[in-house]
């Protein structure tokens, strides 16, 4: 009986961190859906962009650098030559008007967090005082 | 007995069924006639066009070699960018095999000039005598799309102005098409490309 009930505990156990091992944690849900819809028909599912194209957003330093400017540039575009990782690139980024500063928040948050980025976490009260900034 | 041979029909069941047969020949896309008894497919008409070089590019351009159209246009905000990521993979594999050769069609007569085309080939990094990226006659270039069993139109009210599929196709050495696949989807593209191979050894058709 007792060797039935540790037999059982075991392995119930095993099935439960298999089950927490084996749900894909992310934090960034919407962020990254409104990513995948948004941004990832230039920038790429996988961050890495387009030859010299679209520029990449996994391990850019421009990414990194410019964390303050980032929601003004989701919301209205970007068309100034830009350094990123050393190469240049000046094709026009249209900005994206249907965002939200909730949402703007969310897709940072998950770009700053995806594919090995380690960037910093941003907060709805940043992002809007970003956004004065940039009013046209 | 009688249940360890219903376990062994089972198996070679499964073994006949789960063989791909990969091996066989590719199928030719579109109607086929039969004229005097023999089958008729349908081929790509003679075209002329011009590459982000200036160059003329047409069908003897593709003499004995099979390649691999998508149409696009240079300002596309929708699904194009993707497309080209799958057409560089293929460009990537084949690059240095004289017998592949990519062909893109841009249907923005009104924007994508020569220059415009060449900016673009030189931002994708890609090599002007593998990969042509090709402007014409505006109504050629429906026509040519209709012929790939591709989708292009003008649509004022899609994203950028016009509406297309990410369809890739593959053409053989006698103009027929033999391999389709969804440029957006990575894994399609990979069987594209198993198909591009069958294709390299064996591009006969089934009589």
């Amino acid at each position: 009986m007792n060797f039935l009930y540790r037999f059982l505990f075991f392995s119930f156990l095993a099935i439960a961190i298999l089950l927490i091992t084996s749900c894909d944690y992310q934090p960034y849900k919407q962020g990254k859906n409104l990513y995948n819809f948004y941004c990832a028909t230039c920038h790429m599912d996988d961050g890495t962009g387009l030859k010299g194209l679209y520029p990449p957003l996994a391990g850019a330093d421009y990414l990194a650098n410019n964390q303050s400017n980032l929601a003004c540039i989701i919301r209205y575009g970007l068309s100034d030559t830009i350094s990123v990782n050393q190469k240049t690139y000046n094709q026009a980024m249209p900005g994206v008007k249907d965002l939200n500063e909730v949402q703007i928040t969310n897709v940072i948050n998950y770009i700053n967090h995806a594919w090995g980025n380690k960037l910093q976490h941003v907060k709805v009260d940043d992002i809007q005082k970003s956004l004065v900034d940039c009013q046209y | 007995m009688v249940k360890n041979f219903s376990i062994i029909s089972l198996f070679a069941l499964c073994l006949f069924f789960g063989c791909s047969t990969e091996t066989g020949k590719l199928p030719v896309m579109g109607n086929k006639d039969v004229i005097d008894g023999k089958n008729v497919y349908h081929q790509i008409s003679d075209f002329k066009f011009i590459d982000q070089d200036s160059n003329i590019v047409t069908n003897e351009t593709f003499k004995d070699k099979i390649y691999v159209v998508d149409v696009f246009f240079t300002s596309c905000p929708t699904i194009c960018p993707k497309v080209k990521k799958q057409m560089l993979r293929v460009y990537d594999k084949y690059q240095n095999d004289d017998r592949v050769s990519l062909i893109s069609h841009s249907i923005d007569t009104r924007r994508d000039s020569v220059p415009r085309l060449k900016d673009y080939a030189n931002k994708l990094e890609i090599d002007s005598k593998k990969w042509h990226l090709v402007t014409g006659d505006k109504e050629k270039i429906y026509d040519m799309a209709d012929e790939y069993f591709l989708v292009a139109l003008e649509d004022p009210s899609a994203e950028g102005g016009y509406d297309h599929s990410g369809t890739i196709i593959l053409v053989d050495q006698n103009r027929l098409v033999r391999a389709h696949a969804n440029g957006l989807i990575p894994e399609e593209v990979d069987r594209f490309m198993k198909d591009m191979d069958r294709l390299l050894l064996d591009n006969s058709v089934e009589e």
